[in-house]
């Protein structure tokens, strides 16, 4: 009888490791980072990117969005907030995101100093796919969803819902080292900062 | 082991004397690597804790591999718990067997691929071709690579071998949607790409990736891309397989705030890549598969010394800035693992009977840049010497030597003062004391004289 591929290979492990001593984690990097001015730091990496940025006032984003999307047919998520759904300017109902021109999210938690936000598929920020297949994204993040480095970030997030971190539009550097924004996910990303 | 498979034919010698005879290869090596050198610096420079972030890394992935057993199983119960189904692959052949048998049973017959080394390494697309399936590579430049009948040639950008020309003769040549009009601008180029593999995105019901880490307390799976591709592959289909080394495990999901600070920043050179994607089990409906594959990975894990190249995380900085891997070009590392960590993984992982794998432990000058940069401290030329130390006597050794003789002729005591001086001083070397500091102040490697590597090949080849 032979054994299984999963016998076979904890068995080669077991020997393999044997006596090998064993190891502590040092971990002295920075838990927490300090930084003053967390919308700042985020508006700024992000734009690095290449994706477009606004900072507005809480109470002006509902305004704002309309105005931003105006004549866009729009994918909504459920449980958007009433305010950020944007009014159907095209009449032509709600889209789906194969034929829609882009989606409108908010976000589970962004990170000032990669200016990363990531979507965990919650309320108000739809399934993968609607956030990925339409070409162009507006992504509502509210200043106390910001934290300062990667680890925060981690700490906040669910790992059994589906996680997409998104840092700046799809790009390629593939051909030459040129970087290229926009292959297949979408290639314009818009970023409304909501500020209290 | 010695017949683990890598993916890629290869005789080191000759493809190398190639490579370095053929100028417009050199010079896109050249231009991308010096790139992407500079750019990983700005941005690991903006951390104020590199260091502490290496050591846990390394540290990390240490402690995983002494009770790789352990969370093996972990993750095995926790994937399956969250609705996957996990599979484990002795070898390429076994782990190839057991993706073709899962595609069959979905009745498909295309699959589309994220970029994988691990799918690479056990030649997955053309078992798959064998039983009648064809897979789609949909990273552009592994497009750029299956449309070229051609080979990777780097980890993180594995067409770099080519320029924007080659690239719009390929696209012409082979992909039959391809505009007439085709410029070599870059972005007409990516434009081309993204209409060519959108259908096939949208009505493809089986992927195939890999994974940066899987993390075993949680289940939960990690990719990390730049294109948008992987998001398409991990989430439209019906059905996913991922294929990944036994290696690739981290025990905790808080591990993650170390390796997505090291992986981006040593590898693309930015402070984030556009995109990563974390799933656990069957995520919105998806039917999910996890193949675990040792394929020669436990063979390393056995030794002491060499152990440690399986912390490696595939972010491709030591190729950047190997003064050999410049010249030789990746394609004369003869598997899909180029330059540094390719020179002491492929001889582990495929044993050293052949002439070409035993000489890879020698295709370095031990000047200890590759050590410096990797985000886990993988003391890669002392695996090389270790190495050189076990590889086989007879031609092999005079091959070795003759190569140890070529990159040490004026450069050693440079390189050891290098080394020496960067070890003491912490592990980014800035700058050297002395009659050296001319050296170091222009940030590169000491250049290696051409003629007398080609003169060695050729004599070899
Ligand atoms: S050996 Fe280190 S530097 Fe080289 S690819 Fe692996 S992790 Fe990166």
């Amino acid at each position: 009888m032979s054994r299984s591929a999963r016998e076979d290979i904890l068995a080669r492990i077991r020997r393999a490791v044997d006596g090998a001593p064993e190891v502590d984690i040092p971990r002295r990097y920075r838990a927490t980072a300090e930084v003053g001015d967390l919308v700042g730091l985020f508006a700024e990496r992000v734009g690095d990117y290449r994706a477009i940025v606004h900072v507005v006032p809480e109470a002006e984003v509902p305004a704002r969005i309309a105005e931003i999307v105006a004549g866009r047919r729009m994918v909504v998520p459920e449980g958007l907030p009433a305010g950020w759904t944007p009014p159907d300017t095209s009449g032509a109902g709600p889209a789906d995101p194969y034929t829609a021109d882009g989606v409108v999210t908010g976000c589970a938690v962004a990170i000032a100093e990669t200016g990363t936000i990531v979507l965990d598929t919650g309320p108000g920020q739809g399934s993968r796919a609607q956030t990925l297949v339409p070409d162009y994204h507006l992504c509502v993040v509210r200043a106390d969803q910001i934290v300062a480095g990667v680890p925060e970030a981690v700490s906040r997030l669910d790992p059994a819902r589906p996680l997409t971190w998104i840092s700046g539009p799809s790009a390629t550097s593939d051909i030459e080292l040129n970087r290229v924004e926009g292959v297949h996910g979408p290639r314009t990303l818009e970023v409304l900062i909501a500020t209290a | 082991m010695s017949a683990t498979f890598l993916g890629m034919p290869g005789n080191f010698p000759k493809n190398s004397a190639r490579a370095v005879q053929n100028s417009q290869l050199r010079y896109n090596l050249r231009k991308a690597t010096h790139t992407i050198r500079g750019k990983r610096a700005s941005v690991v420079g903006e951390l104020p804790d590199w260091q502490e972030l290496r050591a846990a890394g390394k540290a990390i992935k240490d402690e995983t591999l002494r009770h790789l057993d352990r969370y093996l199983l972990q993750l095995e119960a926790a994937v399956t718990a969250a609705g996957g189904h996990v599979h484990w692959a002795r070898d390429a052949a076994e782990a190839n067997r057991i993706v073709a048998g899962l595609v069959k049973a979905t009745g498909e017959r295309e699959v589309v691929k994220v970029k994988s080394m691990a799918t690479q390494e056990i030649g997955l697309n053309e078992a798959l071709a064998a039983e009648g399936i064809t897979a789609y590579e949909t990273d552009l430049a592994e497009l750029i690579v299956q449309l070229g009948d051609d080979f990777p040639s780097h980890i993180l950008v594995p067409a770099i071998h080519r320029n924007r020309a080659e690239i719009r003769e390929i696209f012409l040549d082979r992909m039959a949607d391809a505009p007439p009009g085709l410029t070599d601008e870059p972005a007409a180029l990516a434009e081309a790409a993204r209409v060519h593999l959108r259908e096939r995105f949208l009505r493809s019901k089986v992927a195939v990736s890999g994974a940066n880490f899987m993390i075993a307390e949680t289940g939960t799976l990690v990719v990390l891309e730049s294109e948008g591709n992987g998001r398409m592959c991990l989430t439209l289909p019906e059905t996913l397989i991922s294929v990944v080394g036994i290696e690739k495990v981290l025990p905790t999901w808080r591990d993650l705030e170390v390796f997505l600070q090291l992986l981006p920043r040593s590898s693309t050179g930015e402070r984030m890549n556009p995109y990563t994607s974390t799933w656990t089990g069957s995520a919105e409906g998806q039917d999910f598969h996890l193949v675990l594959l040792d394929n020669g990975r436990t063979d390393v894990l056995a030794d002491e010394v060499g152990r440690q190249a399986l912390r490696c995380i595939r972010c491709s900085a030591c190729l950047n800035v190997c003064p050999v891997y410049e010249r030789a070009g990746g394609h004369a590392y003869g598997s899909v693992y180029p330059g540094p960590i390719g020179a002491i993984l492929t001889p582990q992982l495929r044993g050293m009977g052949s002439e070409l794998d035993a000489s890879l432990p020698y295709a370095s000058s031990l000047c200890g840049a590759c050590y410096d940069v990797c985000p886990v401290a993988i003391d890669i030329p002392e695996v090389l010497v270790d190495l050189r130390a076990k590889a086989p006597h007879g031609a092999a050794e005079r091959a070795g030597m003759r190569v140890a003789g070529w990159v040490l002729n004026d450069q050693a005591r440079l390189a050891a003062a290098q080394r020496a001086a960067s070890r003491l001083r912490g592990l980014v070397p800035r700058r050297l004391p002395g009659p050296l500091s001319a050296w170091t102040d222009t940030r590169d490697l000491p250049d290696i004289p051409e003629e007398s590597f080609r003169d060695w090949w050729e004599r070899e080849g």
